[in-house]
C-alpha cells in the first residue's frame, strides 16, 4: 500500500504552484468582477506546462498520467482562484483520446482547446435520458440528440466553452461527439454570474457536423464524473487556502487579552474545517485510485468527493469571513472572492448536491445487486 | 497510488489465509453462552500466540515477531473475512504490554508479558476517575508507600474494559499531592484479586455492562509494583496513550460503520430509497463513512513510510462518531419505532454511540489538541500550571462552595 505522493506528483504539485504563483491571480479575480477582461489568460501556461496532455496517453502525444495527478494541478488552481481552463478540456481531452480523435495531438499539445458539453448519465431519479444544466429552475434539460453526423440542442453554463476549438458534444443517448467549433451553426454566448474566475458559455448546436466517437456509455459517463472531481480537487485547494488565511489570522488578532485564536469556539471552528478538508482529499484519493484499479466505483467515488468537497468549500469560505469579523464581508479583503467563487462552483455541472443524491443512489444500487 | 501488497506482504497474507484455513474451525462459536465466551477467546488467544499471530508487532524477544502495524492489519482484514475473532486482550497486548516493555523493569517484563500474550492473565487499564478522564492528569487514586516501601491504594476508577476477568491492572495514581499535578504521579501494577478491590458492572445506556468501577480500599502492593519510577507516572501514562492513539485510530473502521450497511436498511423501503430527503441524508453521511476507510488507508500507507500519525487521526474518530450517529437517526426514521428494539443493531448503534463520542477522550478535547499541535493555534489558558495539586483541590471546593 502506498498512496503517498510520488517523486513526480510531488514535482507536478510544486511546478504548478510555482508557475500559477506568477501570475496575481486572486488581484485578477477582484478585477474581473468589474472588467471580465481583466480575467488572465493562462491557457499558455497550460500547455506549457503540459497540462494539456496530461490525460491524453503518450501514442496520442499526451503525458498518461492518472486521475489524481489532473486533480493535483485543479488543487492549485482551486488554491490561488486560477480560471485555467482545465475543467472542460482535461475530461474533454480523455475522451478525444479514448474516441481515438484524429485532431488529437494538437489537444494534448493544447493548440486545439477542448470543452466537454458534458451530459448526466442516468441515475437518480430523473429516468433514462441523458440530461444538461437547464438555463434555469430546477428542471433539467434534454441532452442534445444527433441525426446522423448533425448535431442540434441547447447546453448552458458549459465550463471553459468560450473561446474553446473543439466541443465535446454529448447527446440524449449517451453518444460523444466531436464538433468543430469553428463552424457555421455553433454559437457560443460568454457567461458570467458572481464569480468572474470561471470562463462559462451557454452553447447552442444547429445541425453542425459532429464526427462520433467510439467510444462506450461508460466512458462518456466518466468524462462527467471527471470533471466531478476536477470541481472537487478545485475545492480541496480553496478550502486549503481559507485554512491558512483563516489560522494565520487567529494567531494575530487579539480581542480581551487574548488571540481570537485561543477561544475555543473559534478553535473549533477552525479544526472543523480541517476535518472537512480531511475527509474531501481522502475521497479525492478513493477518486484517484479507483479511476486507475476500480473503475466500476469511480462513479461513487468522484460523486462522494464533489459532495463532500462541496460542503467543505462553502463552510470554509463562510468561516474565513467569520474568523475576519466584519472586514472579511468587505471589498477590502479576499474573503468575498474565495466566497463567489464558491457560490457558483457549487452549482455548477449538476451542482453539490445532484452528487450526494449520486452517492445515496450508487449506494442504493450495489446493496440491490 | 497503490492499495495493492508488496509481495512480500502478499506472501504474509498468503500465511495467513493458509493458518486461517486450516485453523479456523477451533474459533469459539458466535452465540456461545455467556459464561462461555471469555474462556473460548482466552483459549482461542493462546492457540493464536503459539501460531505467532496475536501480537506480531511486539519484539521477538518478548514473544511477539518483530513485525510492523501493516502485518497487524492484514492479520485484521484476514481475520475479519473468516469471520473469526482476534485476540481478547486488545487493551494488555495493544497498549499495556508496550508500555511495560518502555518502562517496566527486567523482572516486570520477564514475569508479566509471556502470560499476558497467552491470555493466561488478562489485563485492564486502570487510568480514568469520575473527575479525570480528558485531563487525565488529575487524578485522585492515592497511593502512600508504608516504611516497609510496600504501598497503601485508595480511590476509585471507572471505563475499566475486562476488568471482570481480569488479573492485573495497569493503574495510574497519585503519591504526592504537594507538587503540581502532572509531577506527583506513578504507575502501578495491581493484582485485581488483592484484598479491598471492588469490581462493579456499569450498565450503559443499551442496558449492557461494558465498563466497570473499580474500587480500591486500603489495598497494599509490593515494593516492587511501580512502573517506570515514583513520580514518573505520567510520561508513562503517555507512552500507554500513545498506543491508544494508534489502537482507535487505525481501529475506526474495524467498528463496522460501512455505508452500505445503512444503505441496506433504507433499501428495504422502496419508498424511501425513492425519498429525494432521504436520499440527501444517506448521500452525505455515506461520504462521510466512505471518507474514513480511505482516511484509514492514508494512516496505514503513513505508517508503513516510518511515520507515527500525529493528532489529526483523531479527526476520523470524530467523524466516525458523528457520521455514524446520523446514519443510525436516518434508519430509525425511515424504519419507525421497530428500529428501536431492544436486540435490533440499529438500537444498539443508538445506544452506544453518545458514550464512544467521549471515549479517549471528550471530542471538545480532542479538537482543542488538534487546533494546537496541528494548526499551531494558541493554547488554552491554563489555571492549573504550576500549582500544587493539593492547592488545586482546595480552590476547587471553595469555588464550588
Amino acid at each position: 500500500m502506498n498512496l503517498e505522493l510520488s517523486d513526480e506528483q510531488e514535482f507536478l504539485r510544486d511546478a504548478a504552484r510555482d508557475a500559477l504563483g506568477r501570475v496575481k491571480t486572486v488581484d485578477a479575480a477582484r478585477e474581473a468582477l468589474e472588467d471580465p477582461a481583466q480575467r488572465p489568460d493562462l491557457w499558455p501556461t497550460a500547455c506549457e506546462a503540459g497540462w494539456a496532455g496530461l490525460l491524453v496517453g503518450e501514442e496520442g502525444g499526451g503525458a498518461g498520467l492518472g486521475a489524481f495527478d489532473a486533480m493535483l494541478v485543479a488543487m492549485e488552481a482551486g488554491r490561488v482562484l486560477a480560471g485555467v481552463e482545465l475543467l472542460g478540456h482535461l475530461p474533454a481531452s480523455a475522451l478525444l483520446d479514448a474516441g481515438q480523435y484524429g485532431g488529437l495531438s494538437a489537444v494534448a499539445e493544447g493548440t486545439r482547446r477542448a470543452a466537454l458539453l458534458a451530459a448526466r448519465p442516468p441515475g437518480g431519479l430523473d429516468g433514462d435520458a441523458w440530461t444538461v444544466e437547464p438555463r434555469s429552475g430546477s428542471r433539467r434539460a434534454d441532452a442534445p440528440r444527433a441525426e446522423g453526423d448533425r448535431v442540434s440542442g441547447t447546453v448552458t453554463w458549459v465550463p471553459d466553452a468560450p473561446g474553446a476549438d473543439v466541443l465535446v458534444v454529448v447527446t440524449g443517448d449517451g453518444t460523444a461527439l466531436a464538433v468543430d467549433a469553428g463552424q457555421e451553426g455553433v454559437s457560443v454566448e460568454p457567461v458570467m454570474r458572481y464569480d468572474a474566475t470561471r470562463s462559462l458559455g451557454h452553447v447552442t448546436l444547429d445541425a453542425v457536423h459532429g464526427e462520433t466517437l467510439q467510444v462506450t456509455p461508460e466512458q462518456v459517463s466518466h468524462a462527467w464524473y471527471l470533471a466531478q472531481v476536477l470541481l472537487a480537487a478545485e475545492a480541496v485547494g480553496t478550502v486549503e487556502r481559507c485554512l491558512t488565511d483563516a489560522v494565520a489570522y487567529a494567531k494575530e488578532r487579539f480581542t480581551f487579552g487574548r488571540a481570537i485564536g485561543s477561544y475555543q469556539a473559534v478553535k473549533h471552528a477552525l479544526v472543523e474545517v480541517l476535518r472537512r478538508r480531511e475527509n474531501a482529499y481522502s475521497l479525492l484519493v478513493y477518486a484517484g485510485w479507483s479511476y486507475e484499479d476500480r473503475r466500476d466505483e469511480f462513479p461513487l467515488a468522484a460523486s462522494a468527493a464533489r459532495s463532500s468537497a462541496g460542503r467543505a468549500l462553502d463552510f470554509a469560505t463562510r468561516e474565513l469571513i467569520s474568523v475576519h469579523g466584519g472586514i472579511g464581508a468587505t471589498w477590502e479583503h479576499d474573503a468575498p472572492l474565495f466566497f463567489r467563487r464558491a457560490q457558483l462552483s457549487r452549482r455548477l455541472l449538476g451542482g453539490a448536491g445532484e452528487a450526494t443524491d449520486r452517492v445515496a443512489g450508487e449506494l442504493l444500487a450495489r446493496v440491490a445487486a | 497510488m497503490d492499495l495493492n501488497d508488496t509481495p512480500e506482504q502478499a506472501a504474509y497474507r498468503e500465511r495467513v489465509r493458509g493458518w486461517l484455513a486450516e485453523h479456523a474451525s477451533e474459533a469459539p462459536r458466535e452465540n456461545l453462552p455467556e459464561e462461555e465466551v471469555v474462556p473460548a477467546r482466552r483459549a482461542w488467544q493462546r492457540r493464536l500466540a503459539e501460531a505467532g499471530l496475536a501480537a506480531v508487532t511486539w519484539p521477538k524477544e518478548f514473544g511477539g515477531q518483530g513485525l510492523g502495524p501493516i502485518e497487524q492489519v492484514i492479520i485484521g482484514q484476514e481475520f475479519s473475512d473468516a469471520g473469526v475473532p482476534g485476540i481478547l486482550d486488545v487493551i494488555g497486548v495493544g497498549m499495556l504490554g508496550p508500555t511495560i516493555m518502555a518502562h517496566g523493569s527486567d523482572e516486570q517484563k520477564s514475569r508479566y508479558l509471556g502470560p499476558m500474550l497467552h491470555a493466561d492473565e488478562v489485563w485492564c487499564q486502570l487510568f480514568s476517575e469520575p473527575a479525570a478522564g480528558s485531563d487525565l492528569a488529575a487524578v485522585q487514586a492515592r497511593a502512600r508507600q508504608q516504611d516497609d516501601g510496600s504501598w497503601r491504594l485508595s480511590g476509585q476508577k471507572v471505563w475499566t474494559t475486562n476488568a471482570q476477568f481480569s488479573a492485573y491492572g495497569l493503574l495510574l495514581a497519585r503519591t504526592d499531592a504537594d507538587v503540581p499535578k502532572h509531577k506527583g504521579l506513578t504507575m502501578f501494577i495491581v493484582p485485581m484479586d488483592a484484598e479491598g478491590v471492588t469490581i462493579r458492572g456499569l450498565r450503559q445506556i443499551s442496558g449492557e455492562a461494558e465498563f466497570n468501577e473499580v474500587f480500591f480500599d486500603d489495598v497494599r502492593l509490593d515494593p516492587d509494583a511501580t512502573v517506570g519510577g515514583v513520580g514518573a507516572g505520567w510520561g508513562t501514562a503517555l507512552t500507554t496513550l500513545m498506543f491508544e492513539r494508534l489502537t482507535i485510530g487505525s481501529g475506526v473502521e474495524g467498528l463496522g460503520y460501512r455505508p452500505e450497511r445503512f444503505a441496506e436498511a433504507i433499501a428495504s423501503d422502496p419508498h424511501a430509497a425513492h425519498d429525494r430527503e432521504v436520499r440527501r441524508r444517506l448521500g452525505e453521511v455515506g461520504s462521510e463513512l466512505l471518507s474514513i476507510r480511505f482516511a484509514g488507508y492514508r494512516l496505514l500507507s503513513q505508517l508503513q513510510s516510518g511515520s507515527i500519525p500525529g493528532p489529526e487521526a483523531g479527526l476520523a474518530k470524530i467523524t466516525t462518531v458523528a457520521a455514524a450517529i446520523e446514519a443510525a437517526d436516518l434508519v430509525t426514521d425511515v424504519l419507525g419505532p421497530d428500529a428501536l428494539s431492544e436486540d435490533d443493531q440499529f438500537a444498539y448503534i443508538t445506544s452506544f454511540l453518545p458514550g464512544l463520542k467521549s471515549a479517549g477522550g471528550t471530542e471538545e478535547i480532542l479538537r482543542n489538541t488538534i487546533g494546537e499541535r496541528v494548526l499551531g493555534l494558541p493554547p488554552e489558558p491554563r489555571l492549573d500550571k504550576g500549582i500544587p495539586f493539593s492547592e488545586l483541590r482546595a480552590r476547587e471546593r471553595e469555588a464550588i462552595s
